[in-house]
């Protein structure tokens, strides 16, 4: 019983710490270490942003159209940004200018954004991605071509061997951190979601901050949600974000409103949702009930609600920019 | 001292006929006010007479309905508080505008707009330093917010999360942070309402070594000995209208109020006798409470209180005294000590037991309807909140609370369209003789009023002191915590200093003064001061 117990944990480990594992783990981050950065982004704003599903999916469905319409990178991420953006854009009007509360707003964002990509993406759920575009993301740019040795040989396999959007998402956590704390808009951006009537006393432009940080969140979660059909599947198929965009709220509390630790946070969520298919090819742990597929499946989901439980009891110690889901009105008496 | 005013000079700013109006509100109407530069001018005005609105006006928060305002001769329209920054005017609020978690530095430098290129002004090129590094590597910009905070006198550590300033630091913080904008129109409201003494003497040294730079400072205030001491010139506002303005020095303190109120006030408190039998009601032994964050609150506090007697509590803002009354009443559970009433230990008990021991309650939080009372809900059930506990039977009998009702809004002249009419409803003063009135008819033995005059115009805090009077003269130990020192010495007949929840010491408030109250409330015991120790 205990042998049993040691050998699958012994090959559970050598699963996770394979170069392979490893490797798709990473791929399958990217979508969340966008979404969390750009839901960040806006949080540190003071407007918590439950659309961020519908967001994704509209970034994703904008992008992917533009793709396969006009067979221009350029255009796809572009349009990923409208469409994303527009959501937030709507999310905007209604929580920073109408006041609406932001729980509200962020559900209906993530059902009609959700409804208005699939009927888009319908259109185009029976093309791939076009070929020149397939072909960039086909490069592995700091993949080595002859490497020495093992260690380099898994280095090389594990971290070198992406595309070029892997590193962009890690590029967009690094700079988002740079950004945040140590540059003095990073601070105003700060200050605003802390203690938005502080800013405004203290001459920031405070609806203009939350309308540009909303919207370029959400852009970041569009250009997320383009990853899916663009590179990973390579198609349209309808809700193909399937709950990240939830995952993402709760990786935002999980990283502690941090940008750079959203990458080993996307890498975890992104790992957990992995590891359900690579037990499945292992027929030692395939046979063992708890790792079942659709138990397996349910990992992200239940590490999230362990996130929230345990945030729960650590509120205290940093809940967050303070003015999450208060409206601001100057005028208030 | 002379003010240092010339009158031929132009206003710093002039405001004209300015109207603010708030739904069915009018908050300012037609109101007139300019002030010199290098003056210290004081706004003085009962509570709602619109002197905050006015000055959020003046800072870019409220855009006035009607009317404009110059500065330095020329007409300007804010549209927010960025463009009152910019013509240089700084408020600092009486609520600080401080995002807690970041450090002073930060809550300085933000929203900070960069000095003209190749400027040589001195302030120029230390704000560019200051900019320069801010958001990189504050800790270079320390030493420079240091040397720029020293010039009027100001200290403070600008490295440290602005929740783990004093006050009075929050506020130097709040100062200099204006300043640092260029601000020369510098408005304060109420800045001495959370001060010690001592603290509000250090202040109007810096307020005067700027005024002699050339500010123009605005001083709100509803403390007359102050404006009187600090102020070179007074503009009267009542009911959102200017009065008058005048010299200070032509005018006496009792003009003031009558200016300010509409009519003659005596302010002087009717202050019985104690019972002179000294009865212990209350007694507190060795009261420790920390709260979860294990922030201590109340520190092996002890005292007792006697019946005919009202006993003050005087104290910073969170210097333990919510915990004690939370404590008293059976909300929050002391870790460590005893607190007994006639001999009885109420330690433990549920509010509902303590309550019906004798142990009535009148808190009054910055908000003021927070605590007490359901805002939305008449002056009838308000008071059932408390008295169907003491009814028999499912069953509510609302007859006897709407006479109750009756009786107590006609006691203590509350102003009210109806017994159902939702409290909320009501001005501050009345809701606040809803509290009192409630708790004085359960007949308590021991009535802790916390804050009762918070916000009150000199009329019903008159009243309320009165009626705690009253009580005492119906022999019940009245545990009165207050803000204003004056008062409390007015009204009680031993005061007790809280200073983060240790007791400090009682004095008598025959035989005390202000400074000696202010000296315990920064940390000083009774002991040191009467062996000539002080750290003030």
């Amino acid at each position: 019983m205990i042998g049993d117990f040691f050998s699958a944990t012994g090959s559970l480990l050598s699963i996770v710490f394979s170069a392979s594992f490893i490797a798709s783990a990473i791929a399958f981050s990217v979508v969340m270490l966008f979404g969390t950065v750009g839901e960040l982004i806006t949080e540190r704003a003071g407007h918590l942003n439950l659309g961020v599903e519908g967001m994704m999916l509209l970034g994703a469905s904008m992008g992917y159209f533009a793709a396969v319409r006009s067979s221009s990178l350029f255009l796809a991420i572009l349009f990923a940004c409208v469409g994303a953006g527009f959501g937030a854009l709507l999310y905007a009007i209604l929580t920073v200018t109408l006041r609406v509360n932001q729980n509200v707003a962020g559900l209906a964002l993530s059902i009609f954004g959700a409804g208005l990509a699939n009927s888009l993406g319908s259109k185009v759920s029976n093309t791939s991605t076009p070929d020149n575009i397939a072909k960039i993301f086909k490069l592995k740019p700091f993949s080595l071509s002859s490497p020495s040795g093992p260690f380099l040989t898994f280095i090389n396999k594990a971290f070198l061997s992406h595309n070029i959007y892997v590193y962009v998402a890690v590029l967009v956590a690094v700079v988002a951190t740079v950004f945040l704390f140590k540059t003095r808009a990073g601070l105003e951006l700060r200050l605003t979601g802390e203690n938005t009537a502080a800013a405004d006393a203290s001459g920031i432009k405070v609806t203009r901050i939350k309308y540009f940080y909303i919207i370029l969140g959400g852009m970041l979660c569009g250009i997320g949600g383009l990853y899916l059909p663009l590179v990973q599947q390579g198609s349209w198929t309808s809700n193909m974000t399937a709950g990240q965009g939830w995952l993402v709220v709760a990786l935002v509390i999980f990283v502690r409103w941090h940008p750079i630790k959203a990458i080993a946070g996307a890498y975890v969520f992104g790992s957990l949702t992995i590891l359900g298919f690579s037990v499945q090819l292992n027929e030692r742990l395939s046979s063992i009930p708890i790792f079942n597929q659709y138990i397996m499946s349910m990992f992200p989901y239940l590490l999230t609600v362990v996130v929230l439980i345990a945030f729960s009891f650590r509120k205290k110690a940093w809940p967050g920019p303070k003015e999450i889901g208060r409206p601001y009105f100057r005028e208030e008496r | 001292m002379e003010p240092n005013i010339r009158k031929d000079t132009q206003p710093a700013f002039s405001m004209r006929g300015i109207t603010k109006i708030f739904g069915a509100v009018v908050a300012n109407e037609a109101v007139d006010f300019e002030v010199l530069p290098g003056e210290i001018h004081a706004l003085l005005g009962e509570n709602g007479s619109g002197k905050s609105t006015l000055m959020n006006v003046l800072s870019g928060i409220y855009r006035p309905d009607e009317g404009q305002i110059e500065v330095n001769g020329e007409i300007k329209d804010f549209r927010s508080p960025g463009d009152a920054i910019d013509s240089g005017i700084g408020m600092i609020h009486q609520h600080f505008k401080l995002a807690e978690a970041m450090t002073a530095t930060d809550n300085i430098v933000a929203g900070m707009k960069k000095p003209p290129k190749n400027s040589i002004k001195k302030d120029d090129v230390l704000r560019a330093n200051i900019l320069r590094y801010a958001s990189r590597s504050p800790s270079k910009t320390h030493p420079k917010i240091n040397e720029f905070s020293s010039r009027f006198g100001i200290e403070f550590d600008p490295s440290i999360p602005a929740s783990q300033l004093s006050v009075s630091q929050k506020q130097s913080v709040e100062i200099i942070k204006v300043l640092l904008r260029g601000a020369n129109i510098l408005i304060l409201d109420e800045p001495t309402a959370v001060l010690t003494p001592q603290e509000a003497k250090k202040l109007f040294t810096v307020l005067r070594k700027m005024a002699s730079q050339g500010c123009a400072i605005v001083f709100i205030s509803h403390k007359l000995n102050e404006i009187m001491t600090l102020c070179d010139r007074v503009t009267v506002l009542r009911k959102g209208k200017s009065i008058e303005t005048c010299n200070v020095s032509d005018i006496d303190a009792y003009d003031l109020v009558e200016k300010m109120v509409g009519r003659k006030i005596n302010l002087s408190i009717n202050k019985p006798d104690p019972d002179p039998k000294k009865q212990v009601c209350l007694e507190v032994k060795g009261l420790t409470y920390s709260d979860s964050k294990a922030v201590p609150k109340l520190d092996n506090l002890s005292f007792t209180t006697h019946y005919g007697e009202i006993l003050g509590v005087a104290g910073l803002a969170g210097g333990g005294q919510k915990e004690l009354c939370e404590s008293i009443a059976g909300i929050i559970r002391p870790q460590q000590g005893e607190i007994m009433v006639d001999e009885e230990r109420i330690t433990g008990l549920s509010p509902r037991d303590i309550t019906q021991k004798g142990v009535a309650m009148c808190f009054i939080p910055e908000d003021r309807l927070g605590m007490g009372l359901v805002a939305s809900m008449g002056i009838d059930e308000n008071i059932l909140l408390k008295e169907y506990a003491l009814t028999k039977g499912p069953l509510i009998r609302m007859k006897d609370v709407e006479t109750k009702a009756e009786k107590i809004i006609k006691e203590l002249d509350i102003k009210t369209p109806g017994l159902k009419h939702p409290v909320r409803m009501l001005s501050g003063g009345n809701i606040q003789k809803v509290i009192l009135g409630r708790e004085i008819h359960l007949n308590p033995k021991l009535m802790i009023a916390a804050y009762a005059v918070r916000g009150l115009d000199i009329h019903s805090s008159y009243t309320i002191y009165n009626l705690l009077n009253e009580q005492k003269q119906k022999n019940v130990s009245v545990l009165y915590i207050g803000e204003d020192l004056d008062v409390l010495i007015d009204l009680c007949d031993r005061i007790m200093v809280l200073c983060q929840g240790k007791n400090m010491g009682i004095v008598d408030s025959s035989a005390t003064t202000k400074e000696e109250i202010g000296q315990m409330m920064s940390g000083t015991t009774l002991e040191e001061l009467r062996r000539g120790v002080s750290y003030v």
